[in-house]
């Protein structure tokens, strides 16, 4: 099948589970009440379960799973290994700190924007520690060290969660524990529009990059003899992935394994071509993240899962395939001296 | 009086590849790399750089193409100063075959020799007739048309550096750089890799080779370096480099050059530090 087929296909998907979405959930709508409520007619009830709880829901899972699917498949360039995910590299690590802080300090209760804005900074208060650690050395990024620093980083944040959860009281330890899971249960248009602002210009740009992140992904010292600059492009992109991921995170709390299984799944349908996987991991990502939301509020209704679970159950087994795998014949791998 | 136009500022009369004084340090190591490096590589030569393991030659390659910093002195391509170059524009310059790399992801015979057409795309154009026309052309000097649509974690060696030389061909470039291509390939693919460099140079385009293979560079040679921690122990047409003294120096090995009759161009034979005969195998003669 051809890219543009594909692109086509995963469009469809896309408008198919965002209304499947809005169609399920804890209270049983008819498809007619969906329909009607979307057209701004039937009960006022109806339509503001659909219009102001679902639809916000719906259109941030497909924000934030395509934007996760896209910042995976480009830290998997970045660092020549399709095991790299978001989370590697501490990001989410910040951005949690950042968010049990402000629920710690009781200002999620007074400020709506507290949260997110809070878990945005430790997200871009990690992205420069990683940064500033892995681009000491004549100042380029050694793919190695940003790996260790990222995982260290993770590790400082992790402490730093563990101390304010321990002098916080039993109802903000299980909010904050709550948060980070990950949840879409508290989108509404207002997170939906700033996580929209944040998403589309980075998604862009970063598949405006395809091309040297093609070269990348053979070798930095090949890319640069085939005409990349790439320590600017390795900047760039690593940025606005990360800024990817922040806004994500920062508006739906941690939902792990994302840019690790859907970049899979496109290349093992289209190829590892970043001009093709990029948008197409965009589209994947919101098709998958939108279906796992789906089961989170269904398999246990009324209860809902965090659908950082479902995220982990599907995630964590194809991680210890892919690990597996690379530990004895290099996949793919060409030459190696 | 010269006859031949000797303008010095005449940019099409300028060397492909110079060095001047070229020294590069890197942080930590007690002796320069690469120390006060000074060589002309004239446009259309096939160029031998040879010298013991460590002696420089990567970093040679590495300094005149601008990729590491350089300590002290210039390098200069196609007569601008290496820094002046924007690397696309160097690209569609030089080519390179790195000692090494290997794909984070599977990748098509294809695709890879397609890559050798960055510097002439736009962020998201597709590949014009010109484009596709280098690319075809590159895979069938390199004998690659069967391969096309095989990927490259199903090849043999020598088959996938035959994939990087034509990605490196398909850049058009006029100035080609190897390094160790055929380091681990038979005496076939060896031969067929330096058959095409030598067929290459001869229609003018110039060609910057490290080996480590003596023989075949006084083969396929017009002139060569030999490099010694960092310095030039000797630079000329081979028959002047590769003196008995001079190599056992620089190799700390004695070796005897003498005329392969075969070829007519010196070889060289690594002797036994022992400086004995072979023994004789008496027992064999049964």
């Amino acid at each position: 099948m051809k890219p543009l087929s594909w692109a086509a296909l995963l469009g469809l998907a896309v408008i198919l589970v965002f209304l499947l979405s809005i169609r399920l959930g804890s209270v049983g709508l008819t498809t007619g009440e969906v329909f009607a409520a979307l057209r701004g007619e039937g009960d006022l009830n109806i339509q503001r379960i659909i219009v102001d709880l679902r639809a916000p829901r719906a259109a941030m899972a497909i924000l934030v799973g395509g934007g996760l699917s896209l910042a995976g498949a480009v830290f998997q360039a970045l660092l020549r290994n399709p095991l790299a995910e978001p989370y590697i590299l501490g990001i989410s690590g910040g951005a949690a700190t950042g968010a049990v802080l402000a629920i710690a300090m009781g200002l999620t209760a007074s400020l709506s924007w507290a949260l997110p804005a809070a878990a945005f900074a430790g997200a871009l208060l990690a992205i420069v520690l990683v940064l500033r650690v892995a681009a000491t050395a004549d100042n380029r990024v050694d793919v190695r060290v940003l790996l260790l620093a990222g995982v260290v980083v993770g590790a400082f944040f992790a402490a730093c969660i563990s101390f304010v959860l321990s002098i916080s009281d039993a109802r903000t330890v299980r909010s904050a524990v709550l948060w980070m899971m990950g949840s879409l249960a508290g989108s509404d248009w207002t997170t939906v529009v700033m996580v929209t602002l944040y998403t589309l210009p980075a998604a862009i740009a970063l598949v405006g990059l395809a091309r040297p992140l093609n070269l990348l992904a053979i070798g930095e010292e090949t890319a640069g003899y085939l005409g990349a600059n790439v320590e600017r492009v390795k900047r760039v992109a690593y940025v606005l992935a990360s800024l990817l991921t922040a806004a994500g995170v920062a508006a739906t709390g941690v939902i792990g394994f994302v840019g690790l299984i859907v970049p899979h799944g496109v290349r093992l349908l289209v190829g590892s071509d970043y001009r093709v996987l990029l948008p197409l991991s965009f589209l994947a990502g919101a098709v998958f993240l939108t279906l796992a939301d789906v089961v989170a509020r269904t398999v246990m209704s009324p209860a809902e899962v965090p659908i950082g679970v479902i995220t982990a159950f599907v995630g964590v087994p194809l991680f210890l395939l892919l690990l597996r795998r690379s530990m004895g014949a290099r996949h793919g791998a060409g030459i190696e001296s | 009086m010269p006859t031949e136009s000797t303008n010095p500022a005449d940019p099409t009369r300028s060397a492909a590849l110079e060095a001047t004084e070229l020294t590069v340090q890197y942080p930590h190591a007690p002796e320069p790399a690469l120390d006060s490096v000074t060589l002309v590589v004239p446009r259309g030569t096939f160029y031998a750089v040879l010298g013991p393991n460590g002696s420089g030659k990567s970093t040679l390659l590495r300094a005149l193409l601008g990729m590491v910093p350089h300590a002290g002195g210039r390098a200069h391509v196609f007569g601008r100063l290496v820094s002046d170059w924007d690397r696309r524009a160097l690209a569609r310059e030089a080519g390179v075959v790195t000692q090494s790399e290997s794909m984070a992801f599977p990748i098509t015979v294809r695709d890879l020799v397609a890559m050798g057409r960055y510097p002439y795309l736009g962020a998201l154009q597709s590949e014009t007739l010109a484009d596709r026309e280098a690319i075809s052309e590159a895979m069938r000097l390199c004998d690659l048309e069967s391969l096309e649509q095989r990927f490259l974690s199903t090849l043999s060696g020598g088959e996938i550096q035959r994939t990087r030389v034509a990605r490196a061909l398909a850049q058009e470039p006029n100035v080609l750089m190897l390094d160790e291509p055929t380091a681990s390939l038979d005496v076939r693919h060896e031969m067929e890799i330096l058959e095409l460099l030598r067929a290459s140079a001869d229609r003018g385009m110039t060609i910057f080779l490290i080996t480590h293979h003596l023989d075949l560079a006084a083969r396929f040679a017009d002139r060569m370096l030999l490099l010694d921690r960092g310095k030039v122990a000797a630079e000329g047409r081979p028959r002047d480099v590769l003196q008995e003294e001079t190599l056992q120096h620089v190799y700390g090995w004695p070796i005897s050059v003498s005329d392969d009759p075969a070829t007519g161009v010196p070889r060289m034979t690594p002797l036994s530090t022992a400086l004995q005969p072979a023994p004789e195998r008496a027992a064999d003669s049964s």
